[in-house]
């Protein structure tokens, strides 16, 4: 379990964060989500340390992240994987290079353990053919793949991914939301997305929080969305005249 | 201004107490410091040798010219071209020179990492990433370095001999005489001080410009330029500071 406690963050005057107090679980895919700009990276970042606070806490089940030493820090992290926005995979090493890079750095493995790990991630994220090429010889969407692979190779507690599905077809975008849902559930991992995508937060908002302005807008869970009344939430997840069409006709039905 | 540079040089000592700091792993950071010494060593040898070969045909000639016509014998020549790249021109010009070539892409590389988000994903990895990506550059510059600029006064020796004796300057055995006359075992010994200093200045400047880089493929140009710029000028500060320390 991740807690935020009254997170604030500010860049000079810009007040990004104004104050995030949640909760986010384990064994659950926990969403964030809101508009672009929002502030979903900024939070995320803020989770795993790679941004400092303006104010406010992070506890990692009881420990105060914070207030750990850098050692400590480094201890915490190797719990954890994570995805970037822009994948941030090694652009001179291989797929097999970047996925077994976390192996080399802290196992004591022998190369031969460590092939057979790496083939094994790279299976469950079904990039079987791929370990010679390099991140600029494949697609967007299996870039993604290998920075999920490479995120989970040390069977990480706690899995933080950025958009995992932008910019990826529906079909793509629904694979990587199930792999990432049952990496979850198998290793009973605390997973954070960030996402504005709404398929997503219908088929995997176990715990979804929306932010809007600095703020956490509504909180609840993909059950919940489709009959609430939050103005926030309606106008961003049925965005289009369409799918607001949709969601009055399913309301009527039900 | 003032105040910005103490906050830069605090910085700077702070990354560098990070970056020696026990590697996670000894194997990975033994392995990147030979992919490092091979870089910047067998990557920089044609640089170095041709510099140093003009390095020494050049003071060879100019002193030729300058010391004609006085009563200093002409196998000084031999002498001064040894003492000078030894104790000056091989340390200096083939440092300054390495911290164009290997400083401005060291200080690239990481700055390209550090925008591509790459430190981060080592970061969250639990690496310490000052100590991976900074420390065997400078440990393999401070080995590699000073061999280079070994052969680099070597090299130049020759050079003088070439430019003195092939046009008949003087003949080979003055040169050879010059050459092996007054030899004192400590300048050698400043000519490896310096390189290791050098060396030092030309691996932990730019990491520091490139560890700490911001904005976009501008702003990575210019820390790419500043760790060339400030590199030569440190290297040049050091000079000075060690000529006045050893020659006391
Ligand atoms: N390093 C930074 N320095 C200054 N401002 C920043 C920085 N990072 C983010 N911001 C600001 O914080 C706000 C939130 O940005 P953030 O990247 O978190 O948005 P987001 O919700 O992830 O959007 P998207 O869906 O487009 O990725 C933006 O207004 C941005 O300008
Ligand atoms: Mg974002």
């Amino acid at each position: 379990m991740i807690r935020a406690e009254n997170l604030i963050k500010s860049f000079g005057e810009h007040e990004v964060l104004k104050g995030i107090t949640t909760e986010f679980y384990k064994g659950k895919t926990n969403l964030i989500i809101g508009r672009s700009g929002a502030g979903k990276t900024v939070l995320l970042k803020l989770l795993v340390g790679l941004f400092t606070p303006t104010s406010g806490k992070v506890w990692y089940d009881d420990t105060d992240f914070f207030a750990l030493s850098k050692k400590e820090k480094r201890n915490i992290r190797m719990k954890v994987g994570m995805l970037f926005q822009a994948s941030a995979l090694f652009d001179s090493m291989t797929v097999e290079e970047n996925v077994r890079f976390p192996l080399d750095m802290f196992t004591n493995m022998t190369s031969k353990e460590k092939l057979t790990r790496v083939n094994d991630v790279l299976h469950r994220v079904s990039l079987d053919e791929a370990n010679h090429r390099y991140p600029s010889e494949i697609s967007g969407g299996m870039q993604k793949r290998v920075g999920i692979a490479r995120a989970i190779v040390l069977d990480p507690e706690y899995l933080f991914c950025d958009e995992p599905n932008s910019g990826l077809d529906p079909k793509t975008s629904i694979v990587i939301d199930e792999l990432i849902r049952n990496i979850t559930v198998e290793n009973n991992i605390t997973t954070i997305i960030n996402t504005h995508d709404m398929n997503s937060v219908m088929e995997i908002g176990d715990n979804i929080i929306l932010l809007n302005q600095g703020n956490i807008a509504w909180h609840g869970d993909n059950s919940q969305v489709l009959g609430s009344e939050n103005e926030f939430l309606q106008n961003f997840i049925f965005a289009s005249p369409f799918l607001q069409r949709l969601r009055n006709s399913a309301l009527k039905k039900s | 201004m003032i105040l910005n540079f103490f906050h830069n040089f605090g910085r700077y000592l702070t990354m560098l107490w990070t970056a020696f700091s026990k590697p996670e792993k000894f194997s990975m950071y033994y392995k990147e410091t030979l992919r490092q010494m091979n870089d910047i060593g067998v990557g920089s040898l044609t640089i170095v040798g041709l510099i140093a070969i003009f390095i020494g045909a050049v003071t060879a000639v100019q002193f030729s010219y300058q010391l004609d016509g006085t009563l200093v014998p002409r196998y000084y020549i031999g002498y001064i071209v040894r003492d000078s790249t030894i104790i000056e021109l091989a340390p200096t010009i083939t440092c300054l020179v390495l911290a164009g070539k290997v400083g401005s892409n060291i200080a690239a590389e990481i700055g390209g990492m550090r925008q591509k988000e790459h430190i981060d994903a080592m970061e969250i990895m639990g690496v310490n990433t000052a100590a991976y990506l900074i420390m065997p550059k400078i440990v393999a510059a401070v080995i590699v370095i000073p061999m280079l600029v070994a052969i680099a006064a070597f090299v130049s020796v020759i050079g003088g001999y070439a430019a003195a004796v092939i046009p008949q300057l003087m003949s080979e055995a003055e040169y050879i005489q010059g050459v092996r006359s007054f030899f004192q075992p400590f300048n050698v010994t400043m000519m490896f001080v310096k390189a290791i200093v050098f060396a030092f200045i030309l691996t932990s400047v730019p990491s520091f410009q490139g560890y700490y880089v911001k904005g976009g493929s501008i702003e990575l140009g210019q820390a790419s330029t500043n760790a060339v710029v400030y590199s030569d000028i440190l290297i040049l500060l050091a000079d000075y500071v060690l000529a006045l320390l050893l020659t006391q």
